[in-house]
């Protein structure tokens, strides 16, 4: 019981960076119908950069939002020259563009920083709050930290202007151009937002899994599972299918098949929400008409 | 002149669907561009609104459109009420309105105008919370003509508001529509297949056939025309 | 096939049939490997680029074909040429049965499904389940094989004229199938398929067999990688793997045959001359090129080759 109870809470730490991943795999969708397959190396690239911040010198915090505008910024880039020209193109030649940075990204990153395994500093002290033997401060903060930014995520769409805007564009961006909003910069906008929570998720997942170029292959997976799972069209079930995937890995490899064959999880959650129900659990169901 | 059309031809891809309006509109006036399936009057609108190929020269208060965009051609002042109503299903009923307020730079007034919105429809205002895409069809289009009002725009276009809807639906809604023209002093543009109301909504029309202007002047004219009354009313 | 591609063809042959007595025997090693790629790739084509359906996780049949060899060669002792056909029936079976579930897949979701499954490959792998045969992390050791009928070749030599028989073979296999109405029926299902299947191509049989005879291509060259490579471990059978063949049909052109032996003469050469720049760098090449490609030659290398040898053949 103690054992399972370990396994759940851990699964629900790593859950929140599932949930953070598989939320801005969402959010690209939902504007775009496109998943970026890139997005597991830009997270890790900008957890590189917050890495040489710190390494210079720069107090954590401060380091932290300085990434995250950084990452902001490269998303915004990222979309603009390398995505918006392949707007239109079949969805061969956009996976091809999609890989393409991914290779482009996370040979850089073993190129700059070689690719030697660094470790990466948590916020969070190294005692267990409370002395609790079941989550450690790092993973109790990293399901806190994960909460807040969709909570702010959340308050953002739904009660600000520019939020209506950005769900308007991704739903109908031709009605939203008749009513005077650059659809195009709103693309941008979700690109740069999901940079971001991309690079916090990075961030997280770094001091456990250790900093190395490969370090996100993993993550995205499982962030690939817990959106399908969510509905790939839903931010909520995203966040839901974050912590659930996570909890399925942790208690599936501990008592199941074994820590070895983790990733298999997510390789069956993915094949089999696809077969199954394609539209997730809470996703809007997609009719093709023929 | 609110609006003039000169020589403008448009396309979709190869094919050529405008071949050279000729087009004139004096502002605060309701003008309806009448014509059979596929003469050209929904791509009328499109071209205006930047969502066509085109050729030729449109002027909007003067200035001349060029090749902007359609967002910002949104910006300038015109209000494309689209064919199919363009809601945002998926939001509510009063974001679909404050969509509309989007672009605007006179945030100050724009609780004003959602207020008034709903005093033109109040069945809106009861639904402001539900989602656009439940509401009825006429209830639809009484929100997609609001949310352009929203835009506090000087042009509006709207294409087809009658389709769809029943007749003292329809009756309902024109009425506002020239209420909103004396009050507010919009033009309307009024693309409509049923002649014989649009002709008694607006002050001017226009009659296109595969492409081109083939007759315009006051609607008290044209109602009394043969042709148009022979084709488009009937009798 | 025209005059001059049959020609083209035969004067391919015999230079390459003259190759590896010409340069030394790290090239000839080197070129049996282009020959390996050259058939995965044909194997990826005719599912990607053909039939459309996108595979981002081919590196997981190249491995089955690739640990077929390896098993039947060490644990069962069976010669290596007999363990070739062996691949590739089982990876024509996987294949048919990856093909059936995703039948239900398009495009983009068939493009994740198909990740998941090239990044999931290594770890499968080393399942300790599995061990006894594969050899677990470590892997399994190939032994050379040795010329037969004591011909005057040395072992390189020999294994390069056997992969030549063997993709020669594919090639022309790959050739018949694209020509007649089977490949057109791919195509067909490619560009317009619900009027395929309203004209009576079986849609769902004719996607799983693409899936399947893709399959076997691939894993063919993964035996044959294999034997030439002398090993195999996990490892080497990551997400990169299948990326790489992403790279060489994208390179080489889609739905071309040719394209398939230009994209494997990149994917081989390339990482040995970026390799001096830096270690990571093959792979930024790699992507640099994939979107070079994408926005300024879709079609590839083999469809700028056609673009220029039309253009010669008008007035």
């Amino acid at each position: 019981m103690d054992a399972l109870l370990h396994q759940v809470l851990a699964g629900l730490a790593t859950g929140g960076i599932y949930a953070s991943l598989a939320l801005a795999l969402v959010m690209i969708y939902q504007a775009t119908h496109l998943v970026n397959f890139a997005q597991g190396e830009m997270a890790m690239f900008t957890t590189y950069i917050a890495w040489s911040l710190i390494e210079a010198g720069m107090p954590y915090w401060a380091a932290f939002i300085l990434t995250v505008l950084t990452a902001f910024m490269l998303g915004v880039l990222i979309e603009r020259l390398i995505i918006r020209p392949v707007g239109q193109a079949p969805v061969l030649a956009v996976v091809v563009v999609f890989i393409a940075l991914l290779l482009i990204l996370n040979s850089v990153t073993g190129w700059i920083y070689t690719y030697t395994i660094k470790t990466f500093p948590s916020p969070f002290p190294a005692q267990p709050l409370f002395g609790n033997r079941y989550l450690s401060s790092h993973e109790l903060g990293a399901i806190g930290i994960t909460l807040v930014v969709l909570l702010l995520l959340y308050a953002f769409f739904r009660f600000t202007p520019l939020g209506l805007a950005m769900r308007a564009a991704a739903q109908n961006p031709e009605s939203s151009r008749l009513v005077g909003i650059r659809v195009g910069w709103m693309l941008a906008l979700g690109w740069g937002l999901a940079a971001a929570i991309g690079s916090i998720g990075g961030m997280m997942v770094a001091p456990i899994v250790y900093l190395d170029p490969n370090m996100m292959s993993g993550v995205l997976l499982y962030a690939f599972a817990a959106a399908l799972v969510g509905g790939i069209d839903n931010p909520m079930g995203a966040v839901i299918g974050g912590f659930l995937v996570g909890v399925l890995e942790n208690v599936l490899g501990a008592f199941v098949i074994g820590n070895e064959l983790k990733l298999s999880v997510a390789l069956v959650i993915i094949i089999g929400v696809l077969l199954v129900r394609p539209s997730g659990f809470f996703g809007r169901v997609q009719v093709s008409r023929v | 002149m609110i609006l003039e059309l000169s020589g403008l031809h448009a396309s979709y891809g190869a094919t050529r669907v405008l071949h050279g309006i000729d087009f004139k509109m004096e502002e605060k006036s309701i003008t309806t561009l009448l014509g059979a399936n596929g003469a050209g009057k929904t791509t009328t609108l499109r071209a205006i609104c930047g969502m066509v190929r085109t050729e030729g020269e449109i002027r909007f208060g003067g200035q001349k459109l060029g090749n902007r965009k359609t967002e910002d051609i949104a910006r300038l002042g015109i209000a494309h009420v689209p064919d199919g109503r363009g809601t945002f299903l998926h939001l509510t009923t009063e974001e679909n309105l404050r969509l509309g307020a989007y672009a605007r730079k006179d945030r100050a007034n724009v609780a004003r105008d959602l207020a008034k919105m709903y005093e033109y429809f109040p069945r809106l205002k009861e639904r402001s919370q539900q989602q656009a895409g439940t509401l009825s069809g006429g209830e639809q289009q009484m929100l997609a003509v609001s949310r352009a009002l929203m835009l506090a725009p000087k042009l509006m276009l709207l294409d087809e508001p009658s389709f769809g809807l029943a007749p003292l639906v329809v009756r309902e809604l024109f009425g506002i529509l020239r209420t909103i023209n004396a009050e507010e002093r919009v033009s309307m543009l009024v693309v409509e297949q049923n002649a014989a109301m649009a002709l008694d909504l607006a002050d001017h029309a226009c009659v296109i056939e595969t492409g081109r202007v083939v007759l315009s002047g006051t609607a008290a004219e044209l109602k009394k025309d043969d042709a148009v009354r022979r084709s488009y009313l009937g009798y | 096939m025209s005059r001059k591609t049959l020609v083209l063809a035969i004067v391919l042959l015999i230079v390459a049939c003259a190759l590896p007595f010409v340069v030394s025997n790290y090239r000839t090693f080197q070129f049996t490997l282009v020959l390996v790629y050259a058939i995965a790739l044909l194997g990826l084509n005719i599912l990607t680029g053909y039939n459309g359906q996108i595979s981002l996780g081919h590196g997981a049949f190249y491995a089955l074909g690739a640990y077929c060899t390896a098993i039947l060669m060490d644990r069962w002792g069976v010669p290596y040429w007999a363990t070739i056909p062996v691949a590739g029936a089982v990876c024509l079976g996987a294949g048919f049965l990856f093909g059936l579930p995703a039948l239900r897949l398009e495009g983009l979701y068939l493009a994740l499904a198909t990740f998941a499954l090239g990044v999931a490959t290594p770890q499968l792998l080393k399942y300790h389940l599995l061990e006894k045969w594969t050899g677990g992390v470590q892997g399994i050791v190939i032994m050379k094989p040795a010329p037969p009928f004591g011909l005057p070749l040395n072992p390189d030599q020999w294994l390069y004229f056997f992969t030549l028989a063997i993709a020669a073979v594919m090639f022309i296999l790959g050739w018949n199938l694209i020509r007649g109405r089977i490949g057109r029926a791919l195509v067909a299902i490619r560009d317009q398929h619900i009027a395929a299947e309203a004209m009576g191509i079986h849609n769902a049989l004719y996607k799983s067999l693409a899936f399947g005879v893709s399959a076997m291509f691939t894993g063919v060259a993964g035996a044959l990688g294999a034997v030439a490579v002398q090993f195999v471990a996990p490892d080497s059978f990551n997400i990169f793997l299948s990326i790489v063949l992403l790279v060489g049909i994208v390179v080489g052109g889609l739905a071309s045959i040719s394209g398939a032996l230009y994209g494997a003469l990149f994917i081989q050469f390339i990482p040995n001359i970026a390799d001096e720049i830096s270690k990571a760098a093959p792979w930024a090449i790699f992507g640099a090129f994939m979107i070079g490609f994408v926005y300024l030659m879709p079609t590839g290398v083999a469809g700028a080759v056609r673009l220029l040898t039309a253009r010669r053949k008008a007035p």
